[in-house]
């Protein structure tokens, strides 16, 4: 065989391994759609499940949230104050607080916390359960693994991720409201009325829609991982963290692409 | 015999079977025919493939080649939806039991009786302690898999593969880290679910004793040379087969240097 025929088969073999890698991904999400509409059926979602992540993604995230999210818009306060005060401008960090946590830090603190406490959680305990044999058990039991796991994260997810965004944006204006009293010297009221004035529910929303985009995109890929884990404990460890990975880089891209989105209608 | 239209009275035919993972095989040109109401042992090696072989039959994994018939229809060959309804008809115990880690042993046994019968309540409590005590575990309904021994979790299992009490069992290693008593009464136990409900019983096991005991036939994975070395009676294996592995261990004499 001549060395140009080799290379060819190369890099055909290299293609078929890169497209079979992208297929697993596109079976995953197939399963977890085939498996929607069990939602609707007696006995489709775990409730028990579905507290149980509910309290893990929900209430007790929530304390972690609203610091982080303090401490984003305090620092978020300072810088605007560091540029504002230069032109006399120090009321305008109300409008520059408020838009940049509603629109971004909001959701994406909560995305990134949840990407740590939940995405991670998810992975680690699917690949548990897989080095268990617990998902072959569930399969010869009869019962969709996808389904029966996936579900009660997801729906615990899509709840409170927009939730804990809208208390994450009200700690993020207060923490901005903080350093704009205390250390810029605008009166509490003055600063108060002018976020009021120029923030609107529909920013809020779209802020809020982004963090339901979010709560998709961290459970699958952390359900994803979890069940491509191998069997072992490097393997339980390798996909959580992949997981993390794979959650940051696409909760970003469609941050991205939802921010130019959201520039063609005008937000 | 039952009203099934199947006649034969084969319930697993293996034909021609290859297996293995990715590209490298780990079994191959096995053909064998488990009977009903048989209790047939898997052996071999430690890893010889027989874990491999166990979850190939109950549709876990697609062979390399060849095919695999259950009650006469091929679990290869079904789509998804039909392969779940025919594992259904199975009870399998894992060599590490597989309980579920989030469920207390009595909810890990009432699972399949909650998600496949309309049973009430009631009547599942009553299923769920009596397949407890069937493995004397009736006073650990409320532990959770990760507060009981490794031969406690192996029958917690098996009294989950028992729930629904299934016509087809499969058994991996069930009697490993059990006491030689409680070992026994496994072997018991395995027994009266063939002769009471005629189940069908595939097991892979270590235990000489216990082969000799309930197996009615083995078949023998040898891993030198890939596929099986002999099928039959283990007692007869033992005394009359020509194949010097076959022989040496049955006859445990494998250090002796046969
Ligand atoms: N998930 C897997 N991926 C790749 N190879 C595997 C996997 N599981 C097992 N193997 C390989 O397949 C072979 C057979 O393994 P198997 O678990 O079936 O052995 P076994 O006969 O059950 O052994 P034991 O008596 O120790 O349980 C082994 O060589 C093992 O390395
Ligand atoms: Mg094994």
């Amino acid at each position: 065989m001549k060395n140009s025929e080799i290379f060819l088969i190369r890099v055909r073999r290299r293609l078929l391994d890169a497209a079979d890698k992208c297929v697993l991904p596109l079976e995953f999400l197939g399963a977890v759609a085939a498996a929607l509409p069990s939602l609707f059926r007696k006995k489709g979602l775990r409730l028990r499940e579905f507290r149980y992540y509910l309290a893990l993604c929900g209430s007790k995230s929530l304390p972690i949230v609203l610091l982080i999210s303090l401490l984003m818009g305090g620092v978020l306060g300072i810088q605007a104050a560091l540029q504002l005060t230069k032109f006399g401008a120090e009321i305008f960090t109300a409008d520059l607080v408020g838009f940049s946590v509603l629109k971004e830090f909001g959701p994406l603190m909560v995305a990134i916390i949840l990407t740590g406490r939940a995405g991670s959680a998810f992975a680690a305990e699917l690949g548990t359960m897989k080095v268990n044999e617990e998902i072959s058990a569930l399969e010869t039991m009869g019962i969709r693994p996808v389904g029966y796991l996936v579900l009660p994260k997801l729906v615990a997810m899509l709840l409170a991720m927009p939730v804990l965004t809208v208390f994450g944006d009200v700690a993020g204006i207060f923490g901005g409201m903080a350093i704009g009293v205390s250390v810029l010297d605008i009166p509490f009221a003055a600063y108060w009325s002018r976020t009021i004035d120029v923030l609107d529910g529909i920013t809020m929303l779209l802020g809020i829609l982004k963090s339901v985009v979010f709560s998709l995109l961290i459970t699958l890929a952390g359900c994803f991982y979890g069940f491509q884990s191998t069997s072992d404990a490097q393997g339980v460890g390798r996909s959580a963290t992949q997981a993390v990975v794979a959650s940051i880089f696409w909760v970003i891209v469609a941050d991205a692409l939802l921010t130019v989105l959201y520039s063609f209608i005008g937000y | 015999m039952t009203g099934n239209a199947n006649l034969s009275s084969d319930v697993i035919e293996v034909r021609d079977l290859s297996i293995g993972y990715g590209k490298r095989t780990v079994m191959e040109h096995l053909d064998f025919s488990i009977r009903r109401g048989e209790i047939f042992g898997l052996l071999g090696g430690s890893g010889c493939g027989k874990s491999t072989l166990m979850k190939h039959l109950i549709g876990l994994y697609r062979p390399q080649k060849g095919d695999i018939r259950i009650f006469g229809e091929s679990i290869v060959a079904a789509p998804p939806e039909r392969r779940r309804e025919m594992m259904r008809r199975f009870g399998v115990t894992y060599q590490g039991g597989a309980l579920f880690g989030s469920l207390t042993l009595s909810e890990n046994v009432a699972l399949p009786l909650q998600e496949f019968t309309d049973y009430p309540p009631e009547k599942i409590d009553r299923i769920v302690r009596e397949k407890l005590a069937l493995v004397d575990l009736a006073d650990f309904g409320n532990y959770m898999p990760a507060e009981i021994s490794g031969g406690m979790k192996k029958r917690a299992g098996l009294a989950r593969a028992l729930a629904l009490d299934p016509e087809l069992l499969f058994f991996d290693e069930p009697s490993a880290g059990l006491d030689p008593l409680a070992s026994a009464a496994l072997d018991r136990l395995i027994r009266s679910l063939r002769d009471k409900l005629g189940a069908t019983v595939v097991i892979v096991t270590h235990e000489l004793d216990s082969i000799f005991s309930i197996a009615d036939r083995v078949i023998m994975l040898d891993k030198s040379v890939k596929t099986a070395a002999a099928i039959g009676d283990p007692r007869e294996l033992k005394e009359h087969s020509g194949n010097a592995w076959v022989k040496s261990f049955l006859n445990r004499d494998g250090l002796k240097g046969a």
